[in-house]
C-alpha cells in the first residue's frame, strides 16, 4: 500500500478529528480524498507538522492527529524530545514511513535504510510508540484515539504518490476555517 | 534592577494574555525564562530549534492561545523559511523577544557575524522590528504586543547588552 491508499482507508476516522497534514503531496492527497474544514493543510515549511500539532493539542482539548512523513520527521528530529517531554494525551503523531522523500521524487530517506523512527521516538522518551503495517493503520489509529494516551504511530508502507491537483485554497482561508472548526 | 526588568517583561506578556511561550535559551534571557517558569498563567514549552518553536506557536495560536517565542538573534537564519511560509503566509501573530548578541559590549567575536545581518534580514522579511537599547525602552513592550496581535504578524523585539546592563 502507498500513502494515498492508507489515507483513503483512514479518511472516515480522520473526518471527525482535527488533522494537521504534512506539506506537499500528502496534503494534496488528503485534500483530494476528503477535504474537511477540520484539516489544516501545510503549503510550505517542511518538518513542522508535528510541532504545529503538538502546539495545538497543548492549547485546546480536542484530539489532534498530525500526519507526517519519515523525511519530514528527519528534517525536524528535535520535535520528538519536545513531544516526549510535554505529553498531550489528545495528540497522535502518525508518521507515514515510506522510506522516501515522496514530494521531491521518491529519493530514499535514512528511515528506509538503517534508522528506525519508532526506536528513535522511544529513545526520546515517547511512551506509546506503535510501529504497524500499512494494512493495520486504521485499527491502530482508532485504538490510539480510544486509548486517550499520546501515541506515535510509525506506519511502514510502500513508496509512491497519487497524482492529485495542487491545493489552490488561500492559506488564510485554510487557517480561518480550521480555527472555526476548532471552536465549533 | 535586573529582576525588575524580567518581571516587567513577563507582566506585560501576562497583561496581553500571552499564555504559550516557547524558548531557545540565551544567557541574557535566562532571567526572563526563569520568570516565565514561575508564572502559572504561562505554559512554557522549551524547543530544540527556533523553527520548531515557531511551529509550536502556530499550533497554539490556532488552538486559541496567544503565543510568543524567546530566542537569540543568531538563529534568525534558520527561521526565515518558517517565518515566510508559515507565520506570514497564514497571517499569524508572533511576538519574538530576541537577545541581540554581537552588539556593544559583546565579548565573543563570532556573535558579531550574525549581529551585522540581523536587522537587514528582518527588514528583508518586512518584519516590524523594535530595538531595546536603553532600559526605558521596555516601556514600549505593552504597545508592541498589542500591535502584534492587532496586525497578525511576526514582530521582532531586539534586546541588546546595553539594555540588559552588560554581560
Amino acid at each position: 500500500m502507498i500513502r494515498s491508499e492508507i489515507l483513503k482507508e483512514i479518511a472516515p476516522i480522520l473526518r471527525d478529528q482535527l488533522v494537521v497534514c504534512n506539506i506537499g503531496i500528502p496534503s494534496q492527497e488528503l485534500h483530494a480524498i476528503d477535504d474537511q474544514p477540520t484539516n489544516f493543510y501545510m503549503l510550505g515549511t517542511m518538518g513542522l507538522a508535528s510541532s504545529i500539532g503538538l502546539g495545538l493539542a497543548l492549547s485546546q482539548p480536542k484530539p489532534v492527529i498530525s500526519i507526517d512523513g519519515d523525511g519530514s520527521v528527519l528534517t525536524n528530529l528535535g520535535t520528538l524530545p519536545t513531544i516526549a517531554n510535554n505529553p498531550a494525551n489528545n495528540f497522535i503523531l502518525l508518521i507515514v514511513d515510506n522510506g522516501s522523500y515522496g514530494s521531491t521524487g521518491d529519493q530514499p530517506t535514512y528511515a528506509g535504510r538503517k534508522t528506525s523512527l519508532s526506536k528513535v521516538a522511544e529513545a526520546c522518551g515517547c511512551e506509546r510508540v506503535i510501529e504497524c503495517s500499512a494494512e493495520n493503520t486504521g485499527t491502530v489509529l482508532q485504538e490510539a484515539l480510544d486509548s486517550g494516551q499520546m501515541t506515535i504511530i510509525v506506519c511502514k508502507c510502500e513508496s509512491g504518490n497519487a497524482k492529485m491537483p495542487v491545493i489552490t485554497m488561500d492559506p488564510v482561508t485554510i487557517r480561518d476555517r480550521f480555527m472555526s472548526a476548532i471552536e465549533a | 534592577m535586573q529582576e525588575d526588568i524580567n518581571k516587567r517583561i513577563v507582566d506585560d506578556f501576562v497583561a496581553n494574555d500571552v499564555s504559550f511561550v516557547t524558548t531557545v535559551p540565551c544567557k541574557q534571557l535566562a532571567g526572563v525564562i526563569d520568570e516565565i517558569d514561575a508564572r502559572k498563567e504561562i505554559r512554557h514549552i522549551p524547543s530544540n530549534k527556533e523553527d520548531e518553536g515557531m511551529g509550536l506557536c502556530a499550533g497554539a495560536f490556532m488552538g486559541g492561545k496567544r503565543p510568543a517565542i524567546i530566542m537569540q538573534n543568531t538563529a534568525i537564519g534558520v527561521t526565515i523559511n518558517t517565518l515566510a511560509t508559515l507565520t506570514q503566509f497564514y497571517r499569524m501573530p508572533l511576538p519574538m523577544l530576541i537577545s541581540y548578541r554581537g552588539e556593544l559590549g559583546e565579548p565573543v567575536a563570532c556573535q558579531v557575524e550574525m549581529a551585522v545581518h540581523t536587522k537587514s534580514l528582518l527588514a528583508q522579511l518586512h518584519i516590524p522590528t523594535y530595538h531595546f537599547h536603553h532600559r526605558d525602552d521596555v516601556e514600549e513592550l505593552d504597545k508592541i504586543l498589542k500591535y502584534t496581535f492587532m496586525c497578525n504578524k511576526p514582530v521582532a523585539i531586539l534586546t541588546d547588552a546595553s539594555f540588559w546592563g552588560g554581560y
